[in-house]
């Protein structure tokens, strides 16, 4: 038997508006370089680290989220290592007292629970960022390489998993729930593309029940698809390896997102001695009982949970409750429309299909936009009412989302109420008939399936504020009559 | 004009105007003038700097707002000056101008004080004879043959030829204290916490403290007073209220138990030593009515090695800034990252310096850790509370600053573990992070001994106020080493 034993390590940025031991700002998006730079984050001789309270309790909110068990006492340590996006030589982080240990993350894989246990949560401090000039994307390779310390000292929570992933697939699951769980907690951002979600995978195969194969890294992991498909790689790699007898060396590999492979970064013998040692510049933390109770009263239900919630209580299919729990924003939207609106069948529908198809077309996120749900049920309810129809619904509600105008205000500056003036779609109705002689005499023939083609010409010259099947029942009626 | 010995001396003349700030500098830099060529005490005097700090005071009132008010202060170049260069007496920094004061500076100057220059050290404060400094020796005043003590030799030198009225050094295992013993003024390591340490380039961030040099112990409390106190960008400063370090000055000690421990007073003591100290111990009975017991601190003998492993880890890694990446010196001929590195490092820091890195670094390695710095840290908490379990029976322990007389400029620089036991009386103070003051006791063959008190924490108001008494009876703040007839 071969089975993929996966680990990962995932390192998220936290939403601070400050550094971790600086005050400097932490919104280095779209920042020239080194703009967001003190001595303090640019490592200075004589500066001192002043711990952000506010990223310790994030890192807490997370592990309470998630189950762990939170340390009273913790400390930070000195990782040292040089490099040149490393102003200090040493990365302030957390090695023998992290600020959590256990806990856990539950989410489903082929709609069976699974649940992957964590190692600890610790906080650490983020590196600068290197860009290296001339030919190839690596230093050693560069002409020469420029450094830009804004990202240099925002603070990074890593979160270290057991062996517990048995596929890639699962992997990649696992890591959009814990996405999709750190914004839920507004912990981090979690954008993959941006770096602010960052993961690293460690991969053996197990051969034998309990027995665990030899292990690689994989880094440069930059994306959901990319997770996957370097995992995949990987255990097809080391399986075929086994196969033919041979053994797997532990290693760092680098995934090569060009070639899709992964290649050899560096062996055991060349791994570093980070030589920890406790920080002396922060004195040890003390997390008082009273702050655990406080954080844990502001933490909101978990995706899975709200999703089986809305199956279990609305009767929601799995994927319109997994759409609807993708962003928290957008359940909270869907519950406040719900006291607003009784019917959930059609409001999941409006929101997994017509919001969605806006978004997707768009591409922003829930969070996005601004839409208030009174006028979100609103357009659904002319729709109900037959005040317009579903068509202009969908193009109110586009308009409504591009311009913020109220829905009743676009449907009456642009007449697009649902014409109800029977001589009025009489008239239009003969007029199509009239203009179609092809048409109507291939429905004369038989073939009934024309009698789309003609209703989509009287909505074409109502714009469509006609109901549908009324214009069906008066063209049919009609035609009936030039029998 | 005679000699200015005080701040009060000072601050009575501008009183009643017989005196003004310019003049008050430029006395002081007569002197640097004509003994720094022979001394060496400072690195840099820049006169246009001088010139706005003056400017900058003379905009101000003399009052009590203001107790530094015009007074000259030289500082270690260890600590960051903005806009005046901070070399830590390397190479690896020569060239090097701070975008930021560091906190005791900017209190300094809120209070009125005048920065006059910057003193040389062993380069980043390692080392006992301030012979370590990229930039030449300082010498002692008392035998230009022999060492001022170190690392804040400059320091100490400034203040005991008059070169500058005080100063700041700081002191990781001694290196205000001994250079003070060496020549004859005071220097008070403040307990770790009192004083921040924002600003001053670390050497072990766990024992490293600034303090002030003085002549008069009133001026050490004032100095004190200005640079006392928390400070929110130094997460180890001590959020504890300050207490008037004037108030108990004057107040009799009559009755004061005084440890002696046995360990400081026996062994490795030189005789010279011995023999003017133990004049102090009877002036301390005899004219002062404290009481002397003898007590016993056995692990001592551990401070050392201890010591030597915590300072050199943290040193390792507090050093490592220094790549020739962002700033300070570079060897340019490099052309891959690790020589890069190498070079600019191995050309960058002297041999003191690089000896310590290694050490540090081997001292943390993976299977070293356990054995090395994890024990120095537990026997480091053992010597502290054996320190404060002494403190449940005496108000002050008292030993020699330094077990020998001023050597020899060279006599030790080829023997690490001979300079390391220049230390052996003052590391102890450090590991525990208590304070402690060294006070200028006598002379011998015109070579100065200290005497050094140490107190519980924050203890620094009683170490002032049994100091005072001592000189009150014992001064030599009035004395200058002859350096005219040269």
């Amino acid at each position: 038997m071969y089975i993929p034993v996966i680990g990962l390590e995932v390192h998220a940025q936290l939403l601070t508006k400050s550094k971790m031991f600086c005050s400097c700002s932490t919104d280095h998006e779209n920042a020239p370089p080194n703009t967001l730079v003190c001595p303090v984050c640019m490592g200075m001789p004589g500066v001192l680290p002043v711990v952000n309270k506010k990223a310790v309790e994030l890192v807490i909110r997370t592990a309470l989220a998630l189950n762990c068990e939170i340390s009273g006492f913790s400390k930070f340590d000195r990782k040292n290592y040089f490099y040149p996006d490393l102003p200090k030589g040493y990365q302030i982080s957390q090695y023998d007292l992290p600020l959590a240990k256990g806990g856990y993350v539950e989410f489903e894989v082929d709609g069976e629970i699974k649940r992957v246990r964590l190692k600890r949560i610790h906080l650490e401090e983020d590196t600068g960022k290197l860009l290296h000039m001339g030919e190839g994307d690596r230093l050693a390779e560069a002409e020469y390489s420029l450094v830009d310390l804004n990202r240099c000292g925002i603070p990074l929570m890593e979160l270290v998993t057991e062996p517990d992933i048995r596929s890639a697939k699962e992997a990649r699951l696992f890591l959009q729930e814990l996405r999709t769980i750190l914004r839920y907690l507004e912990v981090s951002s979690g954008d993959m593309e941006k770096g602010s979600l960052r993961c690293d995978a460690n991969i053996s195969i197990m051969t034998e029940d309990g027995v665990f194969g030899t292990r690689t890294e994989i880094k440069n992991v930059n994306s959901f698809y990319s997770l996957e498909k370097a995992l995949e790689y990987e255990i097809e790699r080391q399986i075929n390896l086994l196969k033919e007898g041979k053994e797997v060396i532990q290693e760092t590999r680098h995934w090569d997102e060009k070639k899709q492979i992964t290649v050899t970064l560096r062996g055991k013998e060349e791994a570093e001695d980070y030589r920890y040692f406790p920080e002396p510049d922060i004195p040890p933390l003390i997390i008082p009982k009273e702050l655990l109770e406080e954080i844990k009263k502001t933490i909101p239900p978990l995706p899975l949970q709200r999703k089986l919630y809305l199956q279990k209580n609305y009767s929601l299919t799995s994927k319109e409750a997994e759409i609807i729990t993708s962003e928290k924003e957008l359940c909270d939207f869907f519950d406040k429309c719900l006291e607003l609106y009784k019917n959930v069948k059609n409001l999941s529908n409006w929101i997994t299909v017509e919001l969605m198809s806006y978004l997707n077309d768009q591409k922003l996120n829930f969070k996005d936009l601004k839409i208030e749900p009174k006028d979100f049920v609103r357009i659904i309810e002319m729709v109900d009412k037959n005040e317009i129809t579903r068509p202009v619904g969908k193009e109110i509600l586009r308009k409504y989302l591009d311009t913020n105008e109220s829905p009743e205000k676009i449907v009456e500056r642009e007449g697009l109420k649902t014409v109800s003036d029977l001589e009025f779609l009489k008239d239009v109705v003969k007029k199509v008939i009239d203009g179609n002689e092809k048409a109507v005499s291939d429905y004369m023939k038989g073939k009934k399936n024309v009698i789309n083609f003609l209703v989509g010409q009287v909505m074409k010259e109502t714009k469509g504020r006609a109901s549908l099947d009324l214009v069906k029942s008066l063209l049919e009626e009609e035609l009936d009559k030039m029998k | 004009m005679g000699e200015l010995n005080s701040i009060k001396e000072i601050h009575d003349l501008y009183r009643k105007k017989e005196i003004t700030i310019r003049e008050v500098v430029d006395y002081f830099l007569k002197k640097i003038k004509k003994f720094d060529p022979l001394v060496h005490a400072f690195l840099k005097v820049d006169e246009d700097y001088i010139n706005r700090e003056i400017e900058r005071v003379e905009k101000l009132d003399l009052n009590d707002k203001y107790p530094l008010y015009g007074i000259p202060i030289a500082i270690k170049d260890n600590i960051l000056t903005k806009d005046l260069t901070t070399t830590c007496a390397s190479k690896i920094l020569e060239n090097f101008i701070p975008p930021y004061d560091a906190e005791v500076i900017r209190r300094l100057k809120e209070k009125g004080a005048i920065i006059i220059g910057k003193t040389n050290l062993d380069e980043f404060a390692m080392g006992s004879s301030t012979e370590n400094s990229a930039f030449g020796p300082t010498r002692n005043p008392w035998d230009l043959e022999r060492v001022p003590g170190g690392s804040s030799g400059g320091s100490a030198v400034a203040v005991a030829v008059g070169e500058s009225l005080l100063s700041l050094g700081s002191d990781t295992g001694g290196s205000i204290r001994q250079p003070a013993s060496f020549t004859g003024v005071l220097g008070l390591k403040p307990t770790y916490g009192l004083v921040s340490r924002y600003g001053l380039v670390a050497f072990a961030s766990s024992l490293d403290q600034i303090g002030p040099f003085a002549r008069k112990v009133e001026d050490l409390a004032i100095i004190l007073q200005s640079i006392a106190g928390y400070d929110p960008k130094d997460s180890t400063s001590s959020p504890n209220p300050i207490p008037n370090y004037l108030e108990l000055l004057g107040k009799s000690i009559k009755g004061w138990k005084i440890g002696v421990p046995k360990e400081m007073w026996e062994k490795g003591v030189s005789e010279e030593v011995l023999n003017v100290l133990k004049e102090s111990l009877n002036i301390l009975e005899r004219d002062l009515g404290a009481k002397l017991i003898e007590i016993s601190l056995p692990s001592m003998e551990y401070a050392l090695p201890t010591y030597y492993l915590i300072a050199t880890s943290e040193a390792s890694s507090n050093l490592a800034r220094y790549d020739g990446i962002h700033y300070g010196y570079r060897n340019k001929e490099q052309k891959d990252l690790i020589s890069l590195y190498k070079v600019s490092r191995g050309e960058g820091f002297g041999s003191e310096v690089k000896r310590r890195i290694i050490l540090g670094t081997y001292a943390l390695s993976a299977g070293y850790y356990d054995a090395y710095y994890l024990k120095a840290a537990k026997v480091r908490t053992i010597i502290r509370k054996e320190f404060e379990s002494a403190f449940k029976n005496v108000d002050i322990i008292i030993s020699p600053t330094s077990p020998i007389l001023p050597f020899k400029l060279g006599e030790k620089i080829e023997d690490p573990l001979q300079m390391y036991l220049c230390d052996i009386m003052t590391i102890p103070v450090n590991l525990a992070g208590i304070p402690a003051i060294s006070v200028p006791a006598g002379f011998k063959d015109n070579l100065p001994v200290g005497l050094q008190f140490m107190g519980p924490f924050f203890s620094e108001d009683k170490l002032l106020q049994i100091s005072y008494a001592f000189q009150k009876i014992v001064d030599f703040s009035e004395k200058y080493p002859n350096l005219e007839m040269r």
